[in-house]
């Protein structure tokens, strides 16, 4: 008897000496442990969710359809140059997510079915129509998804967050975590702008481009468009480009008509980075082009002298400068009243390239770095409070049986704790809630095994028979009391997100690791008490 | 020793008509509430909904009132207002927001930055929460409260026997109910921590129900001659003073993380409290009750 009381004293303190050592990094005094310590034993602890240490949790999702269909516009471009080289006559023109060709010849048919197999045709009423075939645009979409992931890991990257975390989530989402972020307006722009860098030519030639606004407040881009939808010659489009005024501040926006078609993408960039302009001290970015991208830039520039040409980023004019001679050795300048910040935020997407698709911002969640701290403070007091009040309450009621209730109390405290630091959880403010919730349960076990011994000395047994059998009653109870709230901990893991997955870590935990302080703990001090001599009475 | 009561010897299942009244009108109020959210009428979060919210930290004490003013003179329509004053705390909703994620909660800050320059603020939180993912919420939240009453279902009636399971669920999801429903009737909000907070509540009710039946399970092994009634009655009176204790603990805990847990964790120990008082009930009045309404044959008799 003496000796089973033995080894089970030994595997308590073996436990709570492992639970001080894998706590031990969230503690003051880890600092203070020496080199050696720090190295080779754990380090990390129990990790603070984004609700308690502040940052962001977005999701985005990505649009994949506009990746079919920026594709779609590709093909229709060059189907029609591929077709002029062949001295094909026919027409081509995009139809939402089609390209309708006429006429419906089988010259052209050959052409466009030997050239791009991943176009199918379809006919209806006579008209030709290709698309993109079903399987291709799924391979696409999903093929977006992985290119967005890794080009937003990219610019995080180079942005510089600590630990980010960045997951694919179903179909289409992308989940990007970002602790501790000080500005988040910033990253959020940062991570969703698509960064899609094209180079088109003005078109001055046009009766429209004269008769264009000088510049029109914010706000009112659309009028303008509404109001010249019907005349922008074909294969034309309007932009707007912000002019700030150096002297009063106020923001313009310029319309300019451009050709529809770009001359040119940021896909062929090799460098981006920040510089200043010292005439103005004003940063601005430059961007060199590879080799490849050096000899279009040219070949472009040489064919363009004295046209304009606009540097577009996302649909937005940054400048349309006149094209004074060829421009060779493929640098080129993004000018455009640029903070320091925006200037450098703008390098590193450009740097990161460009998102295969546009993404849509399903969910944001930022908390600030105060609000975490007031909820861990908050949630501590509670915890003190809390467990005070229960250990307080055991004592008046069941006196020294009670305070061996008590004692398994703090041991279950100090298991969980030291159970969450080995599994590097990740404690959440709902978390703090299931420890709390842990606490005021956890006295169940002994309180079951006590209002048992209590009938089985009623019953007019001897207190060490009493403590043996109540024991034994309680168990299976004690035991499915257990399932069932793992049942419900273990389908709020499964459908949670963040905050909940982390109450039901610490309620699961909790409820695991009071399993054992009851049955182990409690039961050893008893029978250590038994062991010395049959006591006369049990204060219970 | 302290004894709560001494020798309890309450008929608790002579009273299951007026119970089972009791209950009856909870659970519809609970069910009414389920409509309303379905419809979309009830009191949801913006996690549900979908929408915008933001905290924000003054330096100084504000005048709500002139928040909303110079709001809607900024042209923010449909937005609610709740302040916590002793922290100079603003809470701004904006539900179902058309507009793209990122430009409410902009158009907001940008009025108040230009109206209350002498009045700096902290941005403590935001929320953007778009439809897709709010209706994604909700019909996950619906699995969860499923998949958790079903598992209780199958685990009750493996360890003991279908009627039982049958009860315990029933009672399970009656303590569900009711806390959803006096939430909806006090005009709190529905939202995914309440969800958690239903799905704590439900496991610690089961918790109760399972010790009840244990006992009625341990003594209809033992006392073969009487009737199944009186040894429910007795069973529930024997772990009377258990229940009662393990209640406390569990209150004095909600009640310590209601009154110091912060304003985040103020609604789930609300339901936490309200949880366990009715989980507490239903595990004496309802889950018991059930089983024998169910009649067939005496549960483990001996063959």
């Amino acid at each position: 008897m003496k000796k089973k009381v033995f080894w089970r004293f030994l595997l308590i303190s073996i436990t709570v000496v492992l639970a001080a050592v894998f706590f031990l990094p969230n503690t003051p005094a880890f600092q203070y442990m020496p080199q050696w310590w720090k190295d080779t034993m754990p380090n990390k602890g129990i990790i603070l969710g984004l609700d308690l240490q502040g940052g962001l949790h977005l999701v985005f999702e990505v649009e994949g359809d506009k990746a079919v269909e920026i594709t779609t516009d590709r093909y229709a471009t060059t189907l029609k140059d591929l077709l002029a080289r062949k001295k094909v006559t026919a027409e081509i023109r995009r139809e939402g997510v089609g390209i309708l060709v006429t006429p419906a010849s089988v010259e052209v048919r050959k052409v466009i079915e030997d050239n791009y197999p991943s176009l199918s045709p379809s006919e209806t009423g006579g008209r030709l129509i290709y698309r993109i075939s079903d399987k291709e645009a799924r391979r696409m979409k999903d093929s977006a998804v992985d290119q967005a992931l890794e080009t937003i890991r990219n610019r995080i990257d180079q942005f510089g967050v600590s630990e980010p975390t960045i997951h694919r989530q179903g179909e289409n989402e992308i989940v990007v975590q970002l602790p501790g972020v000080k500005d988040p307006k910033r990253a959020i722009d940062l991570i969703g702008k698509t960064a899609q860098l094209e180079f088109k030519l003005v078109d001055d030639e046009s009766r429209i481009s004269a008769e264009l606004p000088q510049a029109v407040a914010p706000g009112e881009e659309e009028g303008i468009l509404r109001q010249f939808a019907d005349r922008i010659p074909e294969g034309d489009e309007i932009l707007f480009e912000k002019k700030v005024n150096r002297e009063t501040g106020v923001t313009r926006k310029m319309p300019v008509l451009l050709k529809k078609q770009a001359v040119m993408t940021g896909d062929l960039l090799s460098e981006a980075k920040v510089s200043i302009d010292t005439r103005f001290n004003e940063p601005y970015v430059s961007i060199s082009f590879n080799t490849a991208g050096a000899k279009l830039f040219e070949d472009i520039t040489g064919a363009n002298v004295k046209k304009r040409m606009a540097i577009i980023l996302d649909n937005s004019v940054y400048s349309a400068p006149v094209i004074q001679e060829k421009i060779a050795g493929g640098n080129a300048q993004i000018t455009g009243n640029f903070s320091m910040e925006e200037a450098r935020d703008l390098s590193i997407v450009l740097r990161a390239g460009a998102l295969p698709a546009p993404m849509k911002m399903l969910q944001n969640v930022t908390v600030g770095p105060s609000l975490g701290r007031d909820s861990i403070d908050a949630g501590k007091m509670a915890a003190i409070i809390g467990t005070i009040a229960v250990a307080l309450f055991m004592i008046l009621y069941y006196r020294l049986s009670g305070v061996i209730a008590d004692l398994a109390l703090i041991l279950n405290i100090i298991l969980l704790l030291g159970a969450m630091a080995s599994l590097n959880a990740t404690l959440t403010l709902p978390g703090i809630a299931g420890i709390i919730l842990a606490i005021g349960m956890a006295v169940d076990s002994n309180v079951l095994m006590f209002e048992r011994m209590r009938d089985e000395l009623r019953a007019g047994k001897t207190p060490r028979a009493a403590v043996d059998s109540g024991y034994d009653k309680a168990f299976w109870t004690i035991f499915d009391s257990h399932v069932t709230t793992l049942i419900t901990a273990a389908v709020l893991f499964q459908f949670g997100t963040g905050p909940i997955k982390g109450f039901a870590v610490t309620l699961s935990l909790g409820v695991s690791i009071n399993l054992f302080t009851a049955l182990i703990g409690t039961k050893s001090v008893f029978d250590l008490i038994n062991s010395r001599r049959e006591i006369a009475q049990l204060s219970i | 020793m302290i004894e709560l009561i001494r020798n309890p010897n309450i008929n608790f299942l002579g009273k299951r008509y007026i119970a089972f009244t009791f209950s009856g009108i909870l659970s519809i109020i609970g069910i009414i509430a389920i409509i309303q959210i379905s419809t979309g009428k009830a009191n949801l979060g913006i996690d549900f909904a979908g929408g915008t919210s933001i905290q924000l930290k003054f330096e100084r004490p504000v005048d709500l009132h002139a928040i909303r003013l110079a709001l809607e003179g900024g042209g923010i329509r449909d937005f609610d207002l709740q302040d916590l004053p002793a922290v100079n705390k603003v809470l701004i909703r904006m539900k179902k927001s058309e507009q793209q994620l990122g430009t409410a909660s902009e158009a907001v800050t940008a009025i108040l930055t230009q109206r209350f320059p002498d009045n700096k603020y902290l941005i403590d939180s935001t929320t953007e929460i778009g439809p897709k993912v709010g209706g994604r919420l909700r019909a996950d939240a619906a699995q969860a409260v499923g998949v958790a009453i079903i598992g209780i279902l199958i685990y009750v009636a493996f360890r003991f026997q279908f009627k039982f399971g049958v009860g315990a669920t029933i009672a399970t999801f009656h303590d569900v109910l009711a806390v959803l429903g006096l939430f909806f009737i006090m005009g709190k909000e529905i939202n995914l921590i309440l969800v958690t907070a239903l799905l704590t509540i439900a496991g610690y009710s089961l918790t109760d129900t399972v010790v009840v039946f244990d006992r009625i399970r341990e003594n209809l092994k033992m006392r073969q001659r009487e009737s199944v009634e009186k040894i429910m009655n007795t069973s529930i009176n024997e772990v009377l003073s258990r229940t009662i204790i393990t209640s406390t603990t569990v209150l004095l805990t909600s009640l310590a993380l209601f009154l110091f847990g912060g304003e985040v964790l103020h609604d789930f120990s609300l339901a936490m409290i309200l949880g366990v008082l009715i989980g507490t009930y239903s595990s004496i009045f309802v889950a018991s009750p059930i089983v024998l309404l169910w009649g067939g044959k005496r549960p483990f008799a001996n063959k």
